[in-house]
């Protein structure tokens, strides 16, 4: 399997992703922003962290710059394509993927470890997960809080393309395992051919145990196969 | 412009200083030259008052690489790895400005860090603010966290550890400091001293603005009631662009084209540039017209004073100016040769190919003052706690109040608003005893806390200064770290008071006798004098940052329990100290007498035995004794654990007050498997270390006999609400 983590200025998740890609055994290729070219890619990651220092608002001028139109490209002829955090933002920008991120509720940026339940196993991007299984999981950012208007949620609902909510330890959903507003409680959504998932928790700092867990393995092992 | 004496004051600089910078000069200087001067003798760039006490903290070891001097410490943690760090303040900024003032303290520090070849790879802080009631900590607070928080997320370095105190004494004037913590191969560390005649000087990095404009000086002054004025001196910090900084630096240190680079951080091109001349023995010549400016019309004075943050200086070897230049290009940076290095020992400044000023650099840099100023000794105090003449409590009571004080309630209100998990090393994060940080791709970890004791060195500076030094070497040790150097930040008050000089003297006195027997030399530090508003000067608040190394990679060691029915044992002996104790100042607000004694040679033997526990894999969590003593401690064991703990009444000292709160040094708790007991026992009777039986975990309660009990859920509660309900 052959990746691509997009590299923008201010990127700052772009090497734990890597690390994480090059663990599960894929052949990854680091892509700066001002290309005009994609490698050839199974997978392209657009990392988190704060591109282009969030100016003007997060992800907004990322999705303007060059090599999204070749991801838009990869994207519309079935690439695959993950967005983790100011990835997700970035993805939601360029229209790849409906709906919003607002600022947190509680105004705050938000670092901790907290849960999200897997909704929809049936994907190449979740298959290695059971439907249901609950798992611990690191959020950090401002702009987190999901938002979209009825008419997409109603179709996220009924196509399935939740990946993702946030919930408590036990696998309730519910206001209190909320951590940032998400219209309800949405940590990941994927688009309508499931090639593309963005999400706000990041998968590649849950990789070790050491360091943390490794409920982030399975979704790139699920891709690798 | 006319140099009248009213200009002179306004430069911060006293008549004295001005004769003898007209001897050194032997002319007067003009505006521009006079400017220059005063940026680089005021107390935050020149030490001048603190030098030569400075001078006699031990900064040696096998394990240093590069002591005090330079941008920042570095030290040797095995392999071909160095650990570049220091520690820096930024409370005159933070106070005016909190946001600012807290982000540009972080970008500064993490510059001086990635000045030296280093990627960073923790950031901590330690902040101190007023008491909760007085009307401005609440903004303040917001402001420094949100601050803090806002840079090192940015850049995407996490920020692992830090403290955060309140007390009056800080009222108006706040604490702010910042410690950046880097990883370089030991090949490839970069210096600030300049070699070479005709070399290129480079500029990179943001564009010059108003902003800052004698910052430095402002910081070397006292406050007053018009400090708010003051505004403008603050910087203005851009980490979006200080992460393309550090990029383009660390992508241009790969090869060699780097003569020496210095970032320009407190009083900005001026410092920088005399800094690389002077450790150089040349000269530099600038062409100021060539500055990349933000804004128009800045004048030579302006450029040469404004404090623009994330901006570097380079010096280049011959031929290597268009590569690197590709390198900034390419990270959409500026990248100007601004000027060059010359045999003539002068700072020359050209602006429109006319000599704007010309300086000795060693009138700036060598020559600039140094003052042994006069100090008085603090005389000890024999005031002594007579507990039975306080109004009874109970226990419980007691242990409740001080787990929801401000000082002591949980903290994740601040951590969870920093990033402590990008880059994907931290193992320990905030709310231990010391942060654990992976060295990337290694199988080794260091371990880092900063710690600080302001009512300890009030109330004796000298066994302050110890303590703090013994306390932050404990931190490091119960994670299982070999504890290797230190970077030190002294925050104190007027040092023209004799008092405070004083303050200053023994405070840093005992920071070298402790530093000394504990083979913990001092690395790289910061002093900043003149915390105070209208004459009222803080508590003197040397603050420490340590650095240890985790040799070997295994589970890491917190102070949680970990299970039921562990055997708990006390290292260290139990006096029943109270007096500057956490249980008089929260329950009757006494403040009287002298801290704890240190006793350094225990002090070590009882870290040293309990790492030797910690290698052999006999320890399950250990925690420190400090503030709050031993039941503080045990709780905070307790307290996010599902096991809490059984403990059996002293034998010896019979008053329990004495024994549960006393903040004896020291000392630490050990949670042991039962079967290990006297594989444990004998590792300390072999090493003259003395310990105590006191007791065992258990399920969900935390307990002290016949006295009291709680569950670890109602301590989590109290420990958790104050943040949440300020």
């Amino acid at each position: 399997m052959k990746s691509s983590v997009i590299v923008f200025p201010g990127s700052n998740c772009d090497r734990d992703i890597a690390v994480a890609l090059e663990k599960m055994q894929f052949k990854n290729k680091m892509v700066w922003h001002k290309e005009t070219k994609l490698p050839k890619s199974d997978l392209i990651v657009i990392p988190g962290g704060f591109s282009y220092g969030d100016y003007l608002r997060s992800g907004a001028i990322a999705g303007k710059s060059l090599i999204i139109d070749e991801v838009i490209k990869a994207a519309n002829s079935g690439c695959l394509i993950l967005g983790i955090c100011n990835g997700f933002q970035i993805l939601t920008e360029t229209g790849l993927l409906k709906g919003t991120l607002l600022r947190n509720k509680n105004l705050k940026f938000i670092n901790k470890d907290i849960h999200i339940k897997v909704l929809n196993n049936n994907t190449k991007f979740s298959k290695k997960y059971k439907n249901d299984q609950v798992l611990k999981i690191n959020i950090a950012h401002n702009e987190g809080n999901f938002f979209t208007d009825s008419k997409h949620l109603e179709k996220l609902n009924k196509e399935n393309l939740i990946a993702f909510k946030y919930c408590d330890e036990k696998g309730n959903i519910n206001e209190s395992s909320n951590p940032n507003g998400s219209l309800d409680n949405i940590a990941g959504i994927f688009n309508s051919n499931k090639n593309i998932l963005g999400m706000m928790p990041h998968p590649e700092r849950m990789m070790d145990e050491i360091i943390s867990n490794k409920d982030g393995v399975n979704l790139f092992s699920s891709l690798m196969n | 412009m006319k140099i009248t004496n009213k200009l002179i004051e306004k430069h911060g600089l006293k008549p004295e200083e001005y004769k003898a910078i007209k001897k050194l000069m032997q002319r007067e200087p003009n505006f521009l030259e006079l400017g220059i001067f005063s940026a680089m003798w005021n107390e935050h760039c020149s030490y001048k008052s603190s030098r030569i006490h400075l001078k006699k903290l031990p900064t040696t070891g096998k394990q240093v690489i590069q002591g005090p001097g330079e941008n920042a410490g570095v030290i040797d943690v095995g392999d071909d790895d160095a650990i570049i760090f220091k520690i820096e303040s930024h409370n005159h900024p933070s106070y005016i400005e909190p946001y600012q003032g807290a982000a540009t303290g972080v970008g500064g520090i993490l510059r001086d860090v990635f000045t030296m070849g280093a990627r960073p790879i923790a950031l901590l802080n330690s902040i101190h603010f007023g008491s909760p009631n007085h009307k401005k900590t609440k903004s303040l607070l917001n402001g420094v966290v949100s601050g803090i928080g806002g840079y090192g997320n940015c850049i995407g370095i996490p920020t692992v550890a830090g403290e955060t105190k309140f007390n009056e004494t800080y009222n108006e004037n706040i604490l702010v400091n910042a410690m950046a913590v880097g990883h370089a191969k030991k090949d490839k560390i970069f210096y600030s001293k300049a070699k070479g005649v005709n070399k290129s000087v480079v500029y990179v990095g943001s564009k010059t603005g108003r902003d800052g404009i004698h910052g430095a000086s402002m910081a070397s002054a006292e406050f007053d009631e018009n400090s708010e004025e003051k505004k403008p001196t603050v910087q203005v910090g851009d980490p979006f662009t200080e992460k393309l900084l550090m990029e383009a630096c660390l992508e241009l240190m790969k090869d060699n084209s780097i003569i020496s680079i210095q970032d320009m951080g407190a009083a900005g091109l001026t410092s920088s540039s005399v800094e690389m001349a002077s450790k150089g023995e040349l000269g530099i010549e600038l062409e100021l017209d060539r500055i990349p400016c933000r804004e128009e019309n800045m004048t030579p004075y302006e450029m040469m004073l404004s404090e623009s943050q994330e901006r570097m200086l380079i010096i280049l070897e011959d031929g290597k100016e268009q590569d690197a230049k590709k390198i900034f290009d390419k990270w959409d940076l500026d990248f100007v040769v601004i000027g060059k290095t010359t045999d003539t020992k002068n700072l020359t400044l050209k602006y429109n190919n006319k000599i704007e000023g010309e300086i000795p650099i060693e009138a700036l840099a060598s020559k600039a003052p140094i003052y042994d100023r006069k100090w008085s000794k603090k005389k000890p105090t024999n005031e002594k706690v007579d507990l039975k003449n306080l109004k009874k409590i109970k226990i419980e009571d007691a242990l409740i109040k001080i787990l929801s004080s401000p000082n002591h309630s949980n903290k994740s209100w601040i951590t969870n608003q920093y990033d402590q998990s990008v880059m994907c090393d931290t193992i320990q994060k905030s709310g231990s005893d010391a942060a654990i940080i992976r060295i990337h791709n290694k199988d080794k970890a260091i371990a880092v806390s900063v710690d600080s004791s302001a009512n300890y060195c009030k109330s004796h500076p000298i066994t302050g200064g110890k303590q703090i030094v013994c306390e932050n070497w404990r931190n490091l040790i119960t994670v299982g770290a070999k504890p290797l150097a230190i970077t030190n930040c002294l925050n104190f008050g007027n040092p023209e008071n004799n008092e405070i000089m004083g303050e200053f003297t023994e405070c840093l006195q005992g920071i070298k006798e402790a530093c000394e027997f504990l083979n913990y030399p001092v690395v790289s530090g910061n002093v900043s004098f003149y915390n105070g508003t209208n004459k009222k000067n803080i508590f003197p608040t040397p603050v420490i940052g340590g650095v240890g190394l985790i040799k070997k990679l295994s589970q890491p060691l917190n102070h949680y329990f970990k299970g039921n029915n562990n055997k708990l044992i006390l290292i260290g002996k139990t006096f029943g100290h109270l007096e500057q104790s956490c249980f008089l100042k929260e329950n009757y607000s006494i403040d009287i007498g002298m801290p704890p004694e240190i006793n350094l040679f225990n002090e070590k033997n009882n870290g040293d035995s309990l790492l030797k526990l910690i290698e052999k894999n006999l320890v399950l969590s250990s925690h420190d004794i400090s503030n709050g003593g031993l039941i503080t401690a045990l709780a905070e064991m307790a307290i996010n654990s599902e096991y809490g703990a059984k403990i059996q009444k002293p034998k010896k000292l019979t008053n329990l007050f004495r024994y549960f709160f006393g903040e004896d040094q020291a000392r630490y708790i050990i949670e042991i498997k039962a079967n290990n007991l006297s594989k444990v026992e004998k590792i300390l009777k072999d090493n003259d270390t003395y310990y105590e039986n006191i007791g065992h975990t258990q399920k969900e309660f935390f307990e002290i006999e016949g006295e009291m009990k709680f569950s670890t859920k109602d301590l989590f509660k109290i420990n958790n609400e104050w943040y949440n309900s300020y």
